[in-house]
């Protein structure tokens, strides 16, 4: 007997039967519109939402427990749609924060914050970020209590790049990464004079 | 039991011996005959299986970064996405279409969800009780979680009240989004 190999949906990761139970059914349709058109024809055929949900149903537990189910998940659609939308207004009203800190001399280090919001994973962003400036970085928690990545080395303008690249992947285009200055300002042009 | 489980649960991670994992085929096949003939297409020789130790004396077994099974006291217990893969060899139960979503929240699953006309159960004699069961829907073709029966199926055609099904791993739960890497 040959193995199996189920599709999961993009989208919300079920096989892609169990998608009218997750909330997501619009989006995870136009996935497999997408990806799988034959499986989508085999699942969903010409119809829309609910019409394919109706025949989904091959009712067999009853026509009055049927609506109600109907009813829980148009219900339970709503939710998942409105939390998505707050979640999105969320991420386009967050920022991003690079902040550059001086250290001894001519010495600065980079402290990003605000990330936690776009699910970004940190440490392996800390990791990466130390492979590619060839740099220490790490995770740490500023004074806010609020994880942050640290970069030694300055590096903001690298950071700010590769951040906006990330969150474009990510399809948020508009979300503002801010570099701020800590204190005094040190190498935008050439080293200031000491203070005498 | 995976309701709530994060990275955080995580003790330690070691890849384990050839001579282990030889072992842990052939226990797995000790368990559900019919894996035999696959057994060695699902974890080929060359691949490499990591166990995963985690809270409350769960261990994970990865075969090249997907979970597939998992252990919490002697008895393996085969994760959904193995199962997808191969479900003719496993017990299974059928629920109607009402019962799926109570089940994809992780609730146990009732009698009366696995007696009524789109359910199913196995032809007697049946499960014995403690048995793990992989759980299907009506109208669906893979499995939407696993769990171990309570009752005794011939109990459950009778009785048919209160909880047929303990749920142990569903669509869903955080194994299910947990991720090796």
């Amino acid at each position: 007997m040959p193995l199996k190999t189920v599709i999961y949906c993009g989208v919300c990761s079920f096989p892609p039967e169990y998608c009218e139970f997750t909330g997501k059914i619009k989006r995870c349709r136009a996935w497999l519109h997408e990806t799988h058109p034959e499986l989508f024809q085999k699942l969903y055929g010409d119809l829309d939402v609910e019409e394919a949900a109706a025949k989904l149903a091959g009712s067999s537990i009853g026509e009055e427990r049927e609506e109600k189910l109907e009813k829980d998940l148009r219900k339970l659609q709503a939710k998942q749609e409105s939390r998505e939308q707050r979640e999105l207004a969320k991420k386009l009203s967050s920022k991003v924060v690079i902040k550059r800190e001086a250290r001894t001399k001519r010495k600065c280090m980079i402290a990003i914050s605000g990330l936690e919001v776009f699910e970004i994973d940190m440490k392996k962003l800390a990791k990466t970020f130390a492979s590619k400036f060839a740099t220490g970085c790490s995770v740490s928690k500023n004074a806010e209590k609020k994880e942050e990545i640290v970069v030694q080395g300055d590096v903001a303008e690298e950071v700010e790049a590769y951040i906006h690249s990330l969150l474009e992947d990510k399809g948020l285009k508009d979300v503002k990464v801010e570099v701020v200055d800590a204190k005094k300002k040190k190498k935008p042009t050439t080293t200031p004079a000491p203070a005498a | 039991m995976f309701k709530k489980f994060t990275r955080e649960d995580v003790h330690s991670r070691s890849n384990v011996k050839s001579s282990v994992q030889r072992t842990l085929k052939s226990k797995l096949v000790s368990q559900f005959p019919k894996l035999e003939e696959v057994i060695d297409e699902l974890i080929p020789k060359k691949s490499q299986v990591e166990l995963i130790k985690c809270e409350d004396k769960i261990q994970l077994y990865a075969v090249d970064g997907e979970v597939y099974f998992f252990q919490n006291f002697n008895e393996l217990i085969p994760t959904l996405k193995f199962v997808h893969k191969f479900p003719e060899a496993f017990p299974t139960v059928q629920v109607d279409r009402g019962a799926i979503k109570f089940v994809l929240s992780g609730a146990n699953i009732m009698c009366p969800g696995l007696t009524s006309p789109g359910a199913n159960l196995p032809d007697a004699p049946g499960l014995e009780k403690e048995a793990l069961v992989i759980v299907n829907a009506e109208n669906k073709e893979n499995a939407l979680a696993i769990g171990r029966l309570l009752m005794s199926t011939e109990d459950i055609k009778s009785i048919n009240k209160g909880h047929g099904v303990e749920l142990i791993h569903y669509l869903g739960d955080c194994l299910w989004n947990f991720s090796v890497e």
